[in-house]
């Protein structure tokens, strides 16, 4: 059992989030909108080689344009670029015209190499092309983990299928791109960071810089999302700071959305063989699978899944006796992958969730039945019996491919497991209390976009029997007690016991000072009346019983298949999740979403596209890398299963796994034939329905 | 008022016909032969205007209806006039390219993409930006929807969509989801707000849509 309130008036509402205001009007001031004094603005010169030997980069020239202030280089002497789009040296100016200019006089002699690979599969080739001198782009031999004994368990089956899956590279694309403001003076730097780790960024910073931490304040009142990408100082931090002190003036260097396609992230991608092995009744005896995918240059060892990088968690989210895993990650010439939204979860459960629809066609089942056989959870057990009855399943469900017509239907569902969630432990805060009755919390959290002021907000208000709209909240800032970064899904389950305990030492302190039974409520004016002139602050931590780990979720989705064009509409999705102890419903749907657009993205549109030939990405923009838009969002509806025992779980991530799976397996359903590679464009549907030829790959 | 001399009648989103001579250059204008006279004499008359540029000069901006004063290279754009050379940055950049909407602000009542359009072209002509809309603090009802519906998440990209919903509703009182996606087609939002815009928008038009979500106990 948690701690929290068995009643509560306002935890569990719909509120609406307390810096919604500031943000529909435009006040709200983002890191890339600091206009600090004498501001300079700041650009970066990237490479236009995939492989290059730089000998030597010449800023003379550009240190001449007009207006230019100061030109920095990544680097000192020789080094070696890996991709296109890697640094090179920085600039900045009173302009960016000015930069523009500085940007195109810079001299840079290069050794430029012709040995370059960015396609998986030629890098794994023996003959390929090394990204790194050091060794092969991929381990030889994988070290494979068994479970069980694999090869007989095969042969006690029924049905077995195998079926080849992959996913592409994923870019994060947060609408504000990632960057800085950065002053360094003689007392020390700060920096206004778009950032969803202000420690992070404030430790990379000092480490980078040899300075001490308690010289470097990171400040970021809003951001424009993250999603993985924007934990650290960063190239570009770096290189802010270094224009700013020879600048000796604050500078602005916000990445452009070219910059942020190449060079600062992404999800890696996977191509998973699949074997799956059951019983006549559909219960899974046996599995084998194996993955490669790329991390670009952040090229790793090898492991039996669930590491980081491109790893992804296998068998997903089953219990099978008998398994086999092999995994590897393959370098290549393209920008290192970051941490993205569920790391691993998404192509684990596309890959799992389809190799599970394939099983259940061959086995003649419906495949909700084959996963309320298998699913070993019980809240996803419930889930999708829920979920099931809110989408309609049993009455939209026919055999795969039996839809009449040229546009046809589909339905399909798939599962999600995020381990994390909870919170962190060393998360701290303060309150001030004042004699007026205003209050100000403070925590050394960032505001990712998920709503994470209004959660403290929320829990105070709860606790202290007032509005949320009275308590003040103040994050995003390193002079603030600490706090973890926004990733995990753990910062409501991190923040929320830190303002319960802050809450309970301020009641207790508030009722010793005024002589009140209790201080909440209609009390709260007159308690607070008799601190008399000195406020109150206090301060407070973590506590346990309060907030958990581990959170499930099932997605159901309907889709339209023309077969003519190829064209998938995706017409509804059902998502249902738990996070234990809901805070505020409002912000809680409005993740989940987004969870399912961003899925939906991963499912039909988004693929980095590199070039074989010039190791260059051909779609770093939005033209060509393509998101969902709002005439192509689905009706979508949420169920949240309750469960405030557990105490505040978090759902960023979770809401984000099922999608793309979920989606797949209905296009299965719509025309009959397996897509086994995302994005499920119209030119692979036809490729699949026969009517064109598939696209020749390397 | 700006000093600046009238150029044609703006006509949005296409060319002037002067505009059209400039662009194609010399070479290219004497080649089409059709009408070569008077050709000649627009280049004339083209060539005798004061050429303007590389160097910065003075622009008058009539923003949130304040005047705006800058001197600026006539390269610069009107986002980077308002977000660089004004303390307007509630118009956002996502691309600088025309294809996310976040720098959205109106030119009159039409809704157009700051960062494809120079400020030496915006003069002369009412610009509205998100600051410009709430009056003395009072939300507008397009506002108060997008924070009543919760149609923002990181809120980066949620100026644009205000202000493509507002011209809309100018135009529009009583638009239908599919007009709201319509006039939000050249929005992007990353963080997933799209459905929750689409009921603000109704809302703020007076339709209420209910939410679907439902809580369920585990227990
Ligand atoms: S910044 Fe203008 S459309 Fe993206
Ligand atoms: S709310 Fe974050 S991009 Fe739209």
């Amino acid at each position: 059992m948690s701690n929290w309130p068995a009643e509560t008036k306002v935890i569990g509402q719909s509120t609406p989030r307390i810096d919604g205001a500031v943000k529909v009007t435009g006040k709200a001031r983002y890191s890339s909108d600091i206009q600090a004094v004498g501001w300079l603005y700041g650009m970066i010169l990237r490479s236009k080689w995939p492989a290059a030997k730089i000998s030597s980069v010449n800023l003379d020239k550009a240190r001449q344009i007009p207006g230019i202030k100061a030109a920095v280089p990544v680097r000192d002497g020789a080094f070696t670029i890996r991709y296109y789009g890697e640094e090179i040296a920085a600039v900045c100016g009173t302009s960016k015209q000015a930069c523009l200019d500085a940007l195109r006089a810079i001299e840079v002699v290069a050794d430029v190499k012709h040995e370059f690979v960015v396609n998986e599969r030629e890098a794994l080739k023996e003959n390929s092309a090394r990204v790194w001198d050091s060794g092969p782009n991929a381990p030889a031999n994988p070290r494979p983990r068994e479970n069980g004994n694999v090869d007989k368990a095969f042969s006690e089956c029924d049905a077995v299928i195998e079926g080849f899956y992959s996913t592409p590279v994923q870019i994060h694309n947060p609408m504000e791109t990632m960057g800085n403001t950065v002053s360094w003076t003689e007392e020390g730097l700060t920096a206004w960071s778009s950032t969803q780790g202000i420690s992070s960024v404030r430790d990379g910073l000092a480490g980078a810089l040899k300075l001490d931490h308690s010289k470097v304040r990171v400040i970021t009142e809003y951001m424009g999302g993250g999603f993985g990408a924007k934990f650290g100082a960063g190239v570009e931090g770096v290189l802010a700071a270094k224009l700013s002190k020879e600048a000796k003036a604050p500078v602005r260097l916000m990445l452009t959305r070219f910059d942020q396609a190449l060079a600062v992230g992404n999800r890696p991608s996977s191509f998973q063989k699949i074997k799956i092995g059951a019983k006549a009744d559909g219960t899974l005896h046996a599995f084998e699978g194996e993955n490669y995918g790329t991390a670009g240059i952040g090229a790793g060892g090898d492991s039996g899944g669930g590491g980081g990088g491109a790893d992804i968690p296998m068998p997903y989210i089953y219990k099978v006796p008998n398994t086999r895993v092999k995994q590897s990650e393959v370098a290549v010439n393209a920008g290192a992958a970051r941490a993205f939204r569920a790391p691993g979860h998404p192509p684990g459960s596309y890959g799992m969730e389809s190799a599970m629809d394939d099983l259940a066609a061959k086995l003649g089942m419906d495949p909700l039945e084959l996963r309320l056989k298998n699913d070993p959870h019980p809240i996803r057990q419930r889930e999708y019996k829920l979920g099931a009855e809110k989408f309609g399943w049993r009455e939209k469900y026919k055999k795969p491919g039996s839809s009449p017509g040229v546009v046809k239907t589909g339905i399909g569902c798939a599962g999600a497991a995020w381990p994390a969630g909870g919170g962190d432990r060393g998360t701290q805060g303060d309150a001030q209390i004042n004699p007026d009755g205003t209050i100000e919390f403070r925590l050394g959290v960032q505001d990712i976009g998920t709503g994470t002021r209004t959660v403290i907000a929320v829990v105070a208000a709860e606790l202290l029997g007032l509005k949320p709209e009275q308590i003040t909240v103040r994050v995003g800032d390193t002079n603030f007690p600490p706090g973890p970064g926004s990733g995990g899904s753990t910062t409501a389950a991190s923040v929320s016991p830190a303002v319960f305990d802050i809450c309970q030492k301020a009641l207790a302190q508030l009722q010793t000072q005024s002589g009140l039974a209790d201080a909440r409520g209609e009390n709260w004016f007159a308690a607070c009346k008799k601190l008399g002139v000195s406020p109150l602050v206090v301060h407070g931590q973590w506590q346990p019983n309060l907030s958990a780990d581990r959170a499930c979720g099932v997605q159901f989705a309907e889709v339209e298949v023309d077969t003519e064009t190829g064209l998938v509409t995706l017409k509804k999705v059902v998502a249902v999740h738990d996070c234990g102890l809901i805070i505020d419903k409002l912000t809680l749907e409005s993740q989940i979403n987004g969870g399912v657009i961003m899925g939906m993205g991963y499912a039909l549109y988004e693929e980095r596209v590199m070039d074989d030939l010039s190791g260059v990405m051909l779609n770093p923009n939005f033209e060509t890398y393509k998101l969902p838009g709002i005439a192509d969002v689905p009706d979508i509806e949420v169920v949240l299963i309750n469960m405030p025992e557990r105490g505040v779980i978090g759902i960023g991530e979770p809401a984000t796994v099922p999608t793309a799976g979920a989606i797949a397996n209905a296009v299965f359903n719509a025309i009959g034939v397996r897509v086994g590679s995302l994005p499920i464009t119209p030119a692979k549907i036809l490729a699949a329905l026969g009517k064109v030829p598939p696209a020749v790959s390397a | 008022m700006s000093r600046m001399k009238k150029t044609e009648p703006e006509n949005f989103g296409a060319f002037s016909r002067r505009n059209f001579f400039k662009s194609l250059g010399t070479v290219a204008a004497t080649a089409a032969t059709a009408q070569v006279q008077s050709v000649a004499a627009e280049l004339e008359k083209v060539n005798s205007e004061k050429i303007i540029g590389p160097n910065a000069v003075p622009v008058t901006l009539t923003v949130n209806g304040e005047k705006l004063q800058l001197l600026l290279e006539p390269r610069v754009t009107l986002l980077d006039a308002l977000r660089n050379y004004s303390s307007l940055t509630g118009a956002k950049e996502g691309c600088d390219r025309a294809t996310c909407g976040a720098c959205t602000v109106l030119l009159g009542d039409t809704p157009i993409y700051a960062c494809s359009k120079l400020a030496i072209e915006a003069q002369d002509q009412e610009i509205t930006t998100v600051e410009g809309l709430a009056k003395n603090d009072k939300l507008t009802k397009v506002q108060q929807a997008f924070l009543d519906k919760d149609a923002l998440q990181c809120g980066y990209c949620t100026p644009g969509f205000v202000m493509s919903v507002t011209a809309l509703l100018k135009k529009n009182p009583h638009p239908n989801a599919d007009d709201v996606k319509h006039a939000c087609a050249g929005n992007t939002c990353r963080c997933g707000t799209h459905p929750r815009i689409i009921q603000a928008a109704l809302k703020a038009a007076g339709v209420e849509v209910a939410s679907k979500t439902e809580v369920i106990d585990y227990v």
